[in-house]
């Protein structure tokens, strides 16, 4: 029989662990060469990589940047790259037929954008967002010219609405149904009767324009980024809309969401291009010029918002109902507790979700290449049915891959940087 | 174990009449009537599915009665928001499960509802939510998030949020059930001391040491029904009705 009581009278101190199992050794040990079968796999992978790189570095390191035609390029070396496409056609793949004298106004929309997107990636640290909130005012009249004063008054309008609001719930009634509809209403009437007056008089006092350029001459990466972030920029509060409609104890409310959802998740990308940009001319009173561009945009962000708003309601599915309760025992009216409580949360579940949604948004903007307008991917087959460079593919389509990579790869980066910080639960 | 009740007024502070409630066809309340007085402590138990939880959840309208009366400082409770918002904000309620706000800090989940719902200034609002954690013995963990708390000191946060509300009636819902053993007691005596300092309380648990040294009234219920009500010394020591006695062997015979 053995003994069963038993009393430890040593404490054991700590020791560190053995050499071969932390620092590079032990790392390597555990992710690389943990068994036969993953060093194996190692070792393939190493081989692939390998010989994947040994014919693409010397092809893109020997490339010709300076030939003026693809014919010239292979009577130098036909195995390396052929970057003169690049070198000759780069700005067409930036900017499209946007006139060359204008380039600046492209460029610096997006020097601005930069700028205006900073403190909303940052709130903590950068703290100008009145800039946010005045920059796409810019962008469209840095873009596409006129009058200053017409983008303008969309801004005055907007602002004396916002003051009305104010200045009624100070000074007349509490109560924001009012207060809100009748401020919505006074803007409705400024700028159905005063705003085209104003605009007129203000350009006479002080007239400040661009030369306009048409929509159709947008194209290249400029394009892409404007129907990409516009898209982004709108369907995120659609989508939110969406989802807490989906989610809505009003019938009528959850029907028409559930139907907007279903629908446009169910139809080709494409096919609402089209729509865009041939049927919508039929059912349009004639002689109504509604912009190309902005028709595709409002396309391609209600096709988004309609998958944002699925990823967000799986986030809210996501929250425990006692979050909920809890919000609304202290007090909190729904909207309050959807704003404070519910949407962080949410939508910080739905991050990877959400940056998902975005990234398919901006690369689906290359469809629009189909109803012609000129993306870099349009741009490519315009370049290619040109002589100089007829038979070129790689060059030309690794530079749009890198383009596009860039910035989804940053958003990618941002979104995991963005999970990390909002981490509270450690 | 003296307790005082010189607290209880002859103000009423919730009044329930004929109150029923279905689920569908399931009949979870049937005919309660129940008086609250001001600065009462009330400690409602009973088996699972009794409707105790449904019970209190009614009083602030968490869930919706379909028949009867239920009136909460002299407000009705009806379909109308603006009432329920205000019995909201004067009825303090924790959770089983703290359903503290796991994106804000402990000071923020205090201070949220302040200065949202009172719309207090946010640095009144942070000196009322310090002076409630220090009641709750956690002023330290103000900066913390909810998911770096032990459980009972999430529950005592929960309290401390609620209680940043000035509530005139707190509601606590199973609140020691989802805690481990050593942290229940921290909870108790939170809640011990905010009976004595004359809160009108009711609390839906099985803690029958907290019932018998704290409450003033034991109610009993059972499938929907309150079955017996009782000072605490007499419901435990001389239950009337069977179902009560099966209840108590139950719980207290181990």
């Amino acid at each position: 029989m053995s003994k069963i009581a038993f009393v430890q009278k040593n404490k054991i101190p700590p020791s560190p662990a053995p050499i071969s199992e932390v620092g590079v050794i032990g790392w390597l040990k555990q992710n690389l060469f943990s068994s036969w079968f993953n060093t194996l796999l190692t070792l393939l992978s190493i081989y692939f990589i390998f010989i994947i790189l040994k014919d693409f570095i010397p092809w893109a390191w020997g490339g010709h940047w300076d030939t003026k035609s693809l014919r010239e390029c292979l009577d130098l070396n036909p195995d390396v790259a052929c970057f003169s496409v690049l070198t000759a056609r780069w700005k067409q793949l930036l900017f499209g037929l946007y006139p060359a004298e204008e380039y600046w106004r492209p460029t610096v929309t997006f020097i601005l954008l930069i700028f205006s997107i900073i403190p909303i990636l940052f709130p903590k640290y950068f703290r100008f967002f009145w800039f946010s909130i005045i920059y796409p005012g810019l962008a469209i009249w840095l873009l596409w010219g006129g009058s200053i004063w017409s983008v303008g008054i969309v801004y005055i309008g907007f602002f004396l609405g916002v003051l009305l609001f104010i200045l009624l719930l100070r000074n007349i009634t509490k109560n924001m149904v009012i207060t809100g509809i009748s401020s919505i209403l006074f803007v409705i009437l400024f700028f159905i009767f005063f705003s085209n007056y104003l605009v007129k008089n203000l350009d006479i006092i002080i007239p400040i324009s661009l030369p306009p350029v048409e929509s159709l001459k947008m194209g290249g990466f400029t394009l892409s980024l404007i129907v990409g972030i516009t898209g982004i920029v709108a369907s995120f509060p659609i989508g939110i809309l969406l989802a807490l409609g989906r989610q809505s104890n009003l019938p009528i409310i959850k029907m028409i969401c559930v139907g907007f959802i279903e629908f446009i998740r169910g139809v080709p990308l494409i096919t609402l291009l089209f729509v865009a940009s041939v049927l919508l001319n039929y059912f349009l009173p004639p002689g109504t010029n509604f912009d190309i561009v902005l028709r595709v945009i409002i396309m391609v962000t209600l096709f988004s918002a309609a998958y944002m708003a699925e990823v967000i309601r799986g986030g809210l599915a996501g929250l425990p109902l006692g979050q909920h309760e809890a919000s609304s025992s202290l007090g909190l009216t729904y909207w309050q507790s959807q704003r404070l409580v519910i949407m962080p949360q949410a939508l910080k579940i739905s991050i990877p979700g959400i940056v998902n949604t975005f990234i398919g948004l901006f690369k689906d903007t290359t469809l629009v290449s189909i109803i012609s307008l000129r993306d870099p991917v349009g741009l490519a087959s315009t370049i290619r049915a040109d002589q100089t460079w007829n038979g070129i593919y790689w060059e030309l389509y690794v530079a749009i891959g890198l383009m596009f990579f860039v910035v989804c790869f940053g958003m990618s980066q941002y979104s995991q940087y963005l999970e990390r910080k909002l981490k509270t639960d450690k | 174990m003296e307790k005082t009740k010189i607290n209880i007024t002859d103000e009423v502070a919730i009044h329930i009449s004929e109150m029923n409630k279905w689920y569908g066809n399931f009949h979870v309340l049937r005919d309660i009537n129940l008086e609250v007085m001001r600065g009462e402590r009330i400690v409602v138990c009973g088996p699972s599915g009794s409707g105790k939880s449904t019970l209190i959840r009614c009083i602030n309208r968490l869930e919706e009665h379909q028949k009867g009366r239920i009136i909460v400082d002299g407000t009705e409770l009806t379909t109308d928001l603006k009432n329920i918002d205000k019995i909201r904000s004067e009825v303090g309620m924790v959770f089983q499960h703290f359903n503290l706000f796991p994106h804000l800090t402990t000071l923020e989940n205090c201070t949220l509802a302040p200065i949202w719902v009172r719309e207090t200034p946010s640095k009144e609002a942070q000196e009322i939510a310090m002076e409630m954690l220090e009641k709750v013995k956690i002023p330290e963990q103000a900066h913390k998030y909810p998911g770096q708390l032990s459980g009972g000191q999430q529950q005592r946060v929960a309290i401390a949020r609620s209680l940043c509300m000035k509530p005139r009636i707190m509601l606590f819902d199973e609140v020691t059930s989802a805690l481990d053993p050593e942290m229940i007691k921290e909870v108790l005596d939170t809640m011990i001391q905010l009976a004595e300092d004359g809160m009108t309380m009711i609390c839906v648990t099985h803690e029958m040491g907290f019932a018998r040294q704290v409450s003033d009234r034991v109610i009993f219920m059972d499938d929907g029904q309150i079955v017996e009500q009782n000072e605490p010394e007499s419901f435990f020591n001389k239950p009337q009705s069977d179902r009560t006695k099966l209840f108590l062997s139950q719980i207290l015979g181990h």
